[in-house]
């Protein structure tokens, strides 16, 4: 068995029958970190020996029966704005070189929780302002489709790894496309809640009313499983809810019969890359042949989510990274001489990057007294309508479905020169963080230069099990496509004499690994009492 | 460009960040920011008269919990992560003469 092909659904399975172990499954973890990290430099930090005797202790308890859940047992990378307690957590920044947290945050201690195997800490735009991962103070990701170009981001470590195989899956945070953008670029499965389904309690922040954690997956029943765990209403964040209908899992269905879904034209207009374009059309014909009833419309103010993000997103960011000011934790800058508002000045000019000085002065700037009303008051007023436009879609569609992003994966070096157009190519995936939804991105092919193409579906608030439904159906629906395909092939060969014994052990496997992943599904959808308990939650 | 950064206004909004710039930073702030408030520019085409602003996308209030302490003492902890401290106490640069 090749361990690493597994997903995290079917890897714990295997734990739990026996067929491989916790410690197994992480040093072939390892084995592909020590081939590939490398060159990819997903992780900024990794806990190698920790990890090794968590995962001891992991499989102890999955023996005697105390750990059932999808996640137990399967190794996880978590990026590096996400507070964990005893391991260096730097948000990608000189600021925070040398912090380690002395706590964990929410989301980590659920996965912790439900037995997944903290690897490491994951490469990220310093603080999560920008979509490359080429902003952080510890070097660059490399894209693993193409090792010339960027991961995307800002959670371009998590994707990466996810996507070389460096973890089973990774937590990252979206404030206006991090987790998507990069999964696109990625070819994985990347998902942002509905605001204030996953607490942000340890989640070093960036845009306080945009930001919301979640999973990157290789795919939709891996991703269900994260959110179905880290989803819980917590008290030490004020803006967390307290939902329901957190047994996601009962939502992986093979059905979009009559779902209503909207294809905003805006979506598909000047900027697309046209191979983006037919890869999403495409899938939408999947989806139509399927049963979904697809129909085109204009969602409108588009063209005004981008300056809006970039002035709320600014104004909460100056505001948000006020603490760093070299007292309590992180960098001082030298000298015994400096007084007190010089040191702050010092070390927070050697402290940040540019891009993050950007952002401080411009929301400096837009929250100052004689600007406030024409630039921020102005934005949240525009942010009520883009919430208004979303609402109205939501009255006629089950759900909107577009790109992920105008273009397949930037060279390195290319975007950093103008952050207005690298702002610009998160145009699809901005609005969703103003209007608070939740949207999922996943593979639906790639262009001719083999650069993985993402799907954007985004739902009403709180419609997680809608997207989860549809992306499911999709998944299943081209898997199957690829199974008949090589049924097909196996089937000529035989008619025109060709050995079809080349060809029928890759048919088998892709049969098996079907029925494997159904069964896991099915056992998901089954034993979710056990994962909430492992989870600490009510069923 | 349509927004033109004075010196003051660069000096002022540094203050208020509290960041320290070189004058070709500040040159280059002064046109970056130009920029990026032209593209800002881009939301007075839009109509907002008698629309509320939406600071948070729910309408949640103030959360409220009783004041209890739930977590040990974690100061020698926290300590760790100071840049300077002494006698469980942060070390901060002289504040007054």
């Amino acid at each position: 068995m090749d361990i690493l092909s597994l997903t995290a659904v079917e890897l714990s399975c295997a734990i739990r029958e026996g067929r491989t172990t916790a410690p197994e499954a992480l040093t072939a973890v390892f084995g592909r970190i020590a081939k590939k990290e490398a060159e990819y430099h997903c992780y900024i930090t990794i806990e190698k020996e920790k990890a090794m005797r968590e995962a001891e202790k992991v499989q102890a308890r999955i023996a005697t029966g105390e750990l059932t859940g999808p996640l137990a047992g399967v190794p996880v990378a978590i990026k590096d704005n996400l507070c964990t307690e005893g391991t260096l957590t730097t948000c990608g920044s000189k600021i925070l070189e040398n912090f380690v947290p002395t706590y964990s945050a929410e989301a980590v201690k659920l996965l912790q929780k439900a037995g997944a195997v903290i690897i490491g800490k994951t490469n990220m735009d310093e603080f999560a302002m920008g979509s490359t991962t080429e902003t952080s103070y510890f070097g660059v990701t490399k894209n693993p489709a193409d090792t010339s170009r960027v991961p995307g981001g800002s959670s371009g470590g998590s994707a990466a790894a996810v996507a070389a195989g460096e973890c089973f899956f990774a937590l990252g945070s979206d404030t206006g496309g991090s987790i998507r953008q990069p999964a696109g670029y990625c070819g994985v499965v990347g998902l942002k809640p509905t605001y204030g389904t996953v607490s942000r309690y340890g989640l070093v922040a960036y845009g306080s009313s945009l930001d919301q954690i979640g999973p990157l997956t290789k795919d939709v029943a891996d991703c269900t499983a994260v959110l179905s765990v880290i989803a819980s209403h917590d008290e030490k964040d004020s803006t967390s809810m307290a939902r329901t209908d957190t047994d996601f899992t009962s939502a992986l269905v093979q059905d979009v019969k009559g779902l209503k879904i909207g294809i905003p034209r805006d979506y598909f207009s000047e900027g697309l890359d046209p191979q983006v374009k037919d890869k999403v059309l495409h899938a939408v014909k999947v989806l139509q042949a399927n049963g979904a009833i697809l129909q085109e419309f204009d969602l409108s103010l588009v063209d005004y989510a981008i300056p809006t993000y970039y002035t709320i997103a600014a104004a909460e960011a100056s505001s948000n990274l006020e603490r760093f000011d070299g007292i309590k934790y992180g960098y001082r800058a030298p000298g015994d001489t400096l007084g007190l508002h010089e040191m702050y000045k010092k070390t927070r000019s050697e402290g940040f990057g540019e891009e993050v000085k950007r952002r401080i002065m411009l929301g400096s700037f837009v929250l100052s007294s004689g600007y406030y009303d024409a630039y921020y008051l102005k934005a949240l007023k525009v942010k009520a309508m883009i919430r208004q436009a979303f609402d109205e879609a939501f009255l006629r569609y089950d759900i909107i479905l577009g790109p992920v992003s105008p273009t397949t994966a930037p060279k390195l070096g290319e975007s950093l020169s103008d952050p207005l157009k690298m702002y610009l190519g998160d145009i699809y995936t901005i609005s969703v963080n103003l209007a608070g939804l939740p949207a999922i991105s996943l593979p639906c092919g790639k262009d001719d230069q083999g650069l993985p193409i993402g799907l954007q579906l985004i739902g009403d608030c709180y419609s997680e099990k809608t997207l989860i439904r549809a992306a499911y159906t999709y998944e299943q629906a081209v898997r199957d496509t690829k199974v008949t395909e090589a049924e097909s092939d196996l089937l000529s060969a035989k008619h025109t004499g060709t050995n079809g014994f080349a060809i029928s052990p890759q048919n088998d496997k892709l049969a098996e690994s079907r029925k494997k992943t159904d069964m896991c599904a099915e056992q998901i959808r089954s034993s979710h009492a056990d994962i909430c308990a492992s989870a600490g939650k009510e069923a | 460009m349509a927004n033109i950064i004075s010196d003051e206004t660069i000096e002022y909004v540094s203050i208020l960040a509290k960041l320290e710039l070189s004058d070709e930073q500040k040159e280059a702030a002064k046109k970056d920011m130009g920029r990026m408030l032209d593209y800002i520019d881009k939301l007075n085409e839009l109509d907002t008269g008698g629309v509320e602003p939406m600071s948070h996308v729910f309408p949640v209030r103030n959360v409220f919990r009783e004041d209890v302490v739930t977590n040990g003492d974690e100061s020698e902890q926290i300590l760790k992560n100071a840049p300077e401290e002494q006698d469980n106490m942060f070390v901060v640069p002289r504040t007054f003469e």
